[in-house]
């Protein structure tokens, strides 16, 4: 007679494991941060070690203080992602605490107050980037102007002085230009041809987008995220601007200018794709992605805020529970909508 | 190829199936059999056999409760041994009464035929046919188990064969079908006779070339039979996922199949059922896939039934060094067991040893993260991660009121599940607890509706009582006059006991409490009703209520 150690079904061996999934979000967010280098310097890959390391020892003390055995959970790469996409939101010269109250923010308070990983009702990395955007909104939105070099890059983020020449080293987002440009009643091609414009850089905005794009199709074809919410936010955008544009190409920018210059493609394709805050039905899903979209739309021409991309998403996901509620799919042997009979 | 999908489901990047390669081996004739007498669905037999009781082939050693007392054929001549405890394949490792049973070694394979054949069968009635089908002990031999002279006792339009695999590794009904196609066919023929059905599909994975080519070549013996190719998805061979593809329709939350005039057939029970049809063969033996990596020489096997694993696995070469799980059934849904002195029962499709390296490693639970993946693969189109959030808080009610009843516990979502979380058996003991709760309300209900009755039964008496005592106040009182007018006592007395042969049973017990002054005529009319009225009683216990109390339900038993 052999024995056996018995154990529940399945027997296969996962496909997927959640630190796999974590791990190529991360692969696809390489390209962005490549761009992001190339064009605004070494600043970025200051910031990253800073919010990792913020990160890491939030989430560690965090875990401490919750009871939570340490084994698996700094190992499942989650803050790490979070980290990386909270940087690639604030400008890249930011002084360095920024990156840890961004963490503190993030994993502490949006994560782990929450009941930490997959119980969190927002998403961390923009709850992060929330916090520092309304507490300090000049240091977080200032791009250097030029690429900065290493010791430039440590310089301006470690003995960071609100001083003279730092007015000269950084430029505005090409939606802030916009906006302010907008304000004083330029037209589109007087816009795109003046020199604020130029200096905040639209094309390098634009590739870093495409950069985002690239890692996105990388998810989508790896099977790590579905298409609805992408497709949710870059359709929504495109729907909403479209027609207006099509209108009066004077007054309204394009579609592909909303999408280039902004978050939008990171939150299209990183952030509203976030399962745990999101949406898990399909149908809900693509809710969501319109909902980003079209709530972002409204910041940029409302707000007070050049890009409401992360306040977007946040609204998004309080209104997530919401959406998977009544989106939920009809259940096999159910009357068409028997299963809302229930709620 | 069928226009319909299921939702969800898993395209399974699975190993060659062991069945695509070899042809059905015999598995060694072993000298002890072990028969449960409560099988794979939890259902209990009816023993029919004492120990030292000698059986032949096919005999009956205990039925079922169905309604035609689908017996437990005897898989072997020989002499039953004891009846013993012995562990049973079950998630909890639990042990039932079997019946060991010694082989004497007068077995032949001519012996198989123990039963008078059937050759006139399209002229039986579906009765008879079902008869057979009870006392040849056919059972459905996909892996419910259920009766299939049951579950055919109702007529239907639609007859599926499922040949279609469910999962990866198993490849018994694969072989079936490419060595014993005609069996197949004409126990389509038998089976659509006996439900009726007019349509009748056998349904194959697109893969099963062979088997297809082999059913093709068997069709004129059976021209209505059609042959349907489904996708290879699981859980496509799942019955409910089966009728959605090829009928393009759902069988209603709680109902079977039968609710919407489709029955579902195993092609092993198919042929089974030609077997006891035509040969007059009981069911003695069946296929077994033996599978995986764990094992020297995998393959089909043609197995008689009460065979342990461990004879199975010898003639299956024995067990490589790595052998790490030993499951009954497949690698998603199967049951993994303690060792193999289990024997195969009726519905025992396969036996899988997984190597190490097969397996799923055991790793530590990681919180959902509402990645979604689940709700994507299931085939019922449920949310697995609400449900789990659900049961998880305790809200069995909850996870009840979005769909737990309806899973079908296919493994799909615990499969594709990146924190590795054994959603399954969640929703397993997420159903335990409902059904429990249910049957607890069921009691509480039975229990209120009974005691509310019992109170409107002791109220209704009450308030009769009381207007029959006043009614008979009133008769005393009119009597009494009436005496007092005419003064003539001799003609009361016998005018009341006449009276009283109606209406005994309309005076209470206690007639004198409050009645008025009674005289002596009052007196033995009274005695006279008594008697008639405990004669009454006797005479006739349960018709005692006369017509004047017609409207009071009858008496209960358990009336204080």
């Amino acid at each position: 007679m052999k024995t056996f150690v018995t154990a529940g079904a399945p027997h296969l061996p996962a496909p997927v494991r959640v630190r796999r999934v974590m791990a190529e979000v991360l692969l696809a967010l390489l390209p962005g941060v490549a761009v992001h280098v190339w064009i605004f310097g070494f600043g970025i890959l200051v910031q990253l070690a800073l919010a990792t390391g913020a990160a890491l020892a939030v989430e560690a003390v965090a875990l401490r203080f919750r009871g939570v055995p340490r084994g698996p959970f700094p190992g499942d790469l989650s803050a790490v992602v979070t980290a990386v996409l909270f940087v690639l939101c604030i400008g890249p010269l930011s002084p360095w605490w920024i990156s840890a109250l961004g963490m503190l923010a993030a994993l502490g308070l949006a994560k782990h107050a929450h009941g930490g990983l997959g119980a969190n009702l927002f998403n961390p990395a923009m709850v992060g980037y929330a916090v520092v955007l309304l507490a300090f909104p000049r240091l977080v939105s200032q791009w250097p102007a030029a690429t900065a070099d290493l010791p430039t890059a440590a310089h301006a983020i470690f003995e960071h002085v609100a001083n003279a020449s730092w007015d000269t080293l950084a430029s505005a987002t090409p939606l802030d230009a916009l906006r302010q440009l907008a304000a004083q009643g330029r037209q589109s091609v007087e816009i795109h041809n003046d020199a604020l414009f130029q200096r905040s850089q639209p094309a390098a905005w634009t590739a870093i987008a495409t950069a985002y794009l690239l890692g996105g199709l990388y998810l989508l074809w790896r099977r790590i995220v579905s298409w609805q919410a992408p497709l949710g936010v870059i359709g929504g955008c495109v729907l909403l601007t479209l027609p207006f544009w099509l209108f009066d190409a004077e007054l309204h920018a394009s579609p592909l200018r909303h999408l280039g210059h902004g978050g939008l493609l990171l939150a299209a394709w990183f952030v509203a794709t976030d399962p745990v805050s999101g949406c898990t039905s399909p149908r809900g899903r693509l809710i969501f992605g319109l909902g980003v979209a079209a709530l972002t739309l409204a910041i940029r021409r409302w707000g007070n805020h050049p890009d409401g991309v992360a306040f977007a998403v946040l609204l998004m996901n309080a209104a997530a529970p919401l959406i998977d509620r009544v989106t939920r799919p009809r259940i096999y042997g159910h009357a068409a909508r028997g299963n809302d009979a229930h709620d | 190829m069928s226009p319909h999908r299921i939702s969800g489901g898993l395209v399974l990047a699975a190993p060659p199936r062991v069945s695509a390669a070899g042809a059905i081996r015999a598995c060694p004739l072993p000298s002890r059999l072990y028969l449960s007498l409560i099988e794979g669905n939890g259902r209990a037999l009816h023993c029919r056999v004492v120990p030292g009781q000698r059986v032949r082939r096919g005999e009956a050693l205990a039925h079922a409760s169905d309604a035609l007392g689908t017996i437990l054929p005897a898989p072997i001549s020989g002499c039953i041994v004891a009846i013993e405890d012995r562990t049973i394949a079950h998630a909890s490792g639990l042990s039932a009464p079997t019946l060991v049973l010694d082989a004497d070694g007068a077995d032949g394979a001519d012996e198989a035929a123990t039963l008078t054949p059937l050759p006139g069968w399209t002229g039986e009635t579906a009765l008879t046919l079902r008869r057979r089908l009870a006392e040849a002990g056919i059972v459905g031999l996909g892996g419910a188990g259920y009766e299939t002279a049951e579950k055919l006792a109702r007529r239907v339009d639609t007859l599926i064969l499922n040949g279609a695999e469910c999962e990866p590794y198993i490849g018994c009904d694969e072989a079936l079908l490419r060595e014993r196609a005609a069996d197949v066919v004409m126990g389509s023929a038998v089976l659509a006779q006996i439900a009726g059905a007019a349509n009748v599909i056998l349904a194959l994975e697109d893969r099963m070339h062979d088997a297809a080519a082999a059913v093709r070549a068997e069709l004129h013996r059976f021209p209505a039979l059609r042959v349907a190719l489904v996708p290879t998805v699981y859980p496509q061979g799942g019955e409910r996922q089966l009728i959605e593809v090829l009928c393009g329709c759902e069988v209603p939350s709680g109902d079977w199949p039968v609710a919407i005039g489709v029955v579902v057939q195993n092609v092993a029970t198919a042929a089974a059922a030609w077997r006891a049809v035509a040969h007059g063969e009981a069911l003695t033996t069946r296929i077994v896939s033996l599978a995986g990596r764990g094992i020297v020489a995998p393959g089909v096997f043609d197995v008689r039934i009460g065979t342990t694993i461990e004879a199975l696995v010898a003639a299956g070469g024995g067990y490589t060094p790595d052998a790490a799980r030993l499951v009954l059934g497949g690698p998603l849904m199967g049951l993994s067991l303690p060792h193999d002195q289990i024997a195969l029962t009726r519905t025992s499709n396969a036996i899988l040893v997984l190597a190490e390296d097969e397996v799923r490693r055991s790793a530590p639970e990681v919180p959902c993260i509402r990645c979604g993946d689940c709700a994507d693969a299931c085939p019922v189109r449920l949310q697995p991660q609400e449900l789990l959030r659900l049961l998880r808080n305790g809200d069995e009610a909850g996870a009840g009121a979005l769909g737990l009843a309806d899973c079908i516990e296919c493994g799909c979502c615990a499969y594709v599940c990146p924190s590795q979380i054994p959603l399954v058996d969640w929703y397993r003991s997420g159903k335990t607890a409902l059904a429990t709760v249910a049957a607890e309300r069921r009691r509480a209900d039975h229990a209120r509706e009974r005691f509310l009755e019992r109170n409107q039964r002791l109220a209704r008496e009450q308030a009769d009582k009381v207007a029959r005592v006043a009614a008979r106040r009133d008769a005393l009182v009119q009597e009494q006059a009436a005496i007092a007018g005419t003064q003539d006592v001799g003609a009361a007395a016998p005018a009341a006991v006449a009276d009283g042969a109606t209406a005994e049973v309309t005076i209470a017990d206690t007639p004198a409490a409050s009645a008025p002054p009674m005289d002596k005529s009052a007196v033995l009319a009274a005695i006279a009703r008594g008697k008639a009225k405990r004669a009454g009683r006797e005479n006739a216990p349960l018709a005692g209520i006369p017509a004047a109390d017609s409207s009071d339900p009858p008496p209960r038993k358990d009336e204080p």
